[in-house]
């Protein structure tokens, strides 16, 4: 007890911790946001398509549904640890290297665009199909249903959608270490694991669940506020 | 108006075949309340369904104002919808639009401009007596209020024709009969073809001009509500008309009245003014018989009246052939029972 006292008032602990971690929290936040956009801009279009293309729905087509549904179930059993390794040279090829922490949202981006499909397809699938009907007797266009009908009424399981993938994301950044990626969940193993410093392990972690909290509550929040029902 | 030829609609099914519509002609007039009825299964949602080709008919025509719907797709069959409003059972709001977005989403996808939209809002609010909720959810409304966002909506692009599928089936009797006088309203005032489809002879008899009854994907009978009314061919017509207007007597009743001799039950149908004349001081005074009154009933058809008589007619056979005549003579129609 007097020795832990001792190490949290000298300041040069507190002057080691500033080194490391602002820029670890930082580069986790990078990549988090910036995976989480791209992975949406690549899952949401992917998300309608099986949607509208299933049967029954305004587009209907069962080759488009199967083809993507099967390729979207091929990504998401790969274990991203593998796909990590996997993707190097085409992160190579994409962003010039395969190491560092813009090298690391490629397979982020590749292994959550997936999953966000399918979030985003099962939010749509609450739509009921009895607007959809309306909006189809008052003659909108497919690309009106998508924009107009589709995603404004899923917005509520969207934002919860959106506060899952984030949060998957920040977990998966911690393996993103492993090809020198950085962040915070790289600081909780090469100082807490490899160096045994329980203390930086313990604030990384802490770190961690306030933005986990942080972004769970927001999701929360935001869905009940934006929900009409 | 709208013209159906040989409209015949054929769904496949795991187990085969199935005829929804089979061979439906039907004319409906401009300015009409059509009402087509039929037990649940009978075809009429798919019906009014293939009237905006919300389905694909398998053979036929349908022409609303000239056009050929069947033969419209992309966007010519868009534009037209566009011009022919519908309402629904569960009235499919946009839950995370309020009131007044529900009314602009038509005329945002008719690609109305926003100052327009705003104005046509302001019209289309005391049309359905919604004044004060242009800022409400859909989820804060009653059922009755929501039909009516979704009445002012089906019209917002001023339509031509009005499609009702099942309008008031998931609402009250008060609140039906709130929505029944709104739509008749619209009618009167804007000269609007309306079309319903029910199962409830109930919204028929308020506001409906011409009927038609479908049985088994067929029409069976069709024409003016009046002479369906008064005059029904088909046993399903009968049915439907005996649940608002009932005339069936108690079993035991009947046992009595077999006791009876030199009688005759019989049944009249009456209509419009000849409810407010002394038909049956006249029987009784001039042939001479004893008049029972076993049954009665008068109610509104739309804007006339309409009676049925349940009686019972004692005396000679001469006078009671008489008096069959006098009631025929007076447009009633007569129908014995025994």
């Amino acid at each position: 007890m007097e020795g832990l006292l001792a190490m949290f008032s000298d300041p040069a602990y507190w002057e080691s911790l500033s080194r490391v971690i602002p820029e670890a929290l930082y580069e986790t936040l990078y990549m988090v946001i910036v995976s989480t956009i791209l992975a949406y801009v690549l899952g949401v279009p992917m998300g309608v398509l099986l949607v509208i293309t299933s049967e029954g729905h305004i587009i209907p087509n069962p080759w488009v549904e199967r083809i993507l549904g099967t390729i979207i179930n091929i990504f998401r059993s790969i274990p991203f640890i593998i796909l990590l390794v996997a993707l190097i040279p085409f992160t190579t090829m994409l962003v010039g290297t395969s190491i560092g922490t813009t090298a690391a949202i490629v397979p982020l981006v590749v292994s959550a665009a997936p999953f966000v499909a399918r979030l985003v397809e099962s939010s749509l699938r609450e739509v009921s199909s009895g607007v959809i009907e309306a909006a189809l007797s008052m003659g909108a266009s497919p690309w009106q249903i998508i924009y107009k009908v589709l995603l404004p009424e899923a917005k509520s399981p969207l934002i919860l959608g959106i506060a899952i993938t984030t949060i998957n994301i920040i977990a998966y950044t911690a393996m993103a270490g492993a090809v020198g990626g950085g962040g915070l969940g790289d600081v909780a193993i090469q100082y807490g694991y490899n160096r045994y410093r329980t203390d930086m392990m313990i604030i990384t972690v802490l770190i961690l669940v306030v933005i986990v909290q942080l972004i769970q509550w927001i999701g929360t929040t935001l869905a009940k506020k934006l929900s009409h029902r | 108006m709208i013209y159906i030829k040989n409209l015949s609609k054929v769904f496949k099914t795991p187990k085969g075949p199935f005829t929804a519509l089979d061979n439906i002609d039907l004319h409906i007039p401009k300015g009409a309340v059509y009402g087509i009825i039929g037990l649940s299964g009978a075809g009429k949602s798919t019906l009014i369904r293939c009237m905006n080709m919300l389905e694909k008919p398998t053979s036929g025509e349908i022409l609303i104002n000239g056009q050929n719907m069947t033969q419209l797709s992309g966007v010519a069959l868009r534009k037209t919808r566009q011009k022919i409003g519908m309402i629904f059972q569960h009235f499919n709001l946009l839950e995370s639009r309020t009131v007044a977005g529900n009314i602009a989403f038509p005329l945002e996808i008719a690609d109305w401009p926003k100052h327009k939209i705003a104005e046509r809002i302001q019209q289309l609010l005391p049309v359905v007596g919604l004044e004060d909720k242009a800022n409400s959810y859909p989820a804060q409304l009653s059922g009755g209020q929501k039909q009516r966002v979704g009445i002012a909506r089906a019209l917002a692009t001023n339509p031509s024709v009005l499609l009702c599928d099942e309008a008031t089936s998931a609402l009250d009797p008060q609140t039906t009969e709130s929505i029944l006088e709104l739509l008749r309203e619209i009618n009167e005032k804007f000269n609007l073809t309306i079309v319903i489809i029910t199962h409830e002879m109930k919204v028929i008899k308020e506001i409906c001009t011409d009927v038609a009854v479908i049985d088994q994907a067929q029409i069976v009978e069709h024409g003016p509500i009046e002479s369906v009314f008064i005059n029904p061919q088909s046993n399903i017509a009968k049915d439907f008309i005996a649940s608002v207007f009932p005339n069936k007597l108690s079993p035991q009743l009947l046992c009595e009245l077999a006791q009876h001799s030199n009688s005759q039950i019989v049944t009249v149908n009456f209509l419009g003014s000849v409810a407010s004349e002394p038909i049956i001081s006249d029987l009784i005074q001039q042939y001479g018989i004893t008049v029972n009154i076993l049954h009665g009933n008068i109610d509104r058809l739309r804007s006339t009246l309409f009676g049925t008589l349940t009686l019972e007619l004692q005396g000679n056979t001469e006078s009671i052939s008489q008096a069959h005549e006098y009631l025929k003579s007076r447009n009633l129609k007569v129908e014995v029972i025994k």
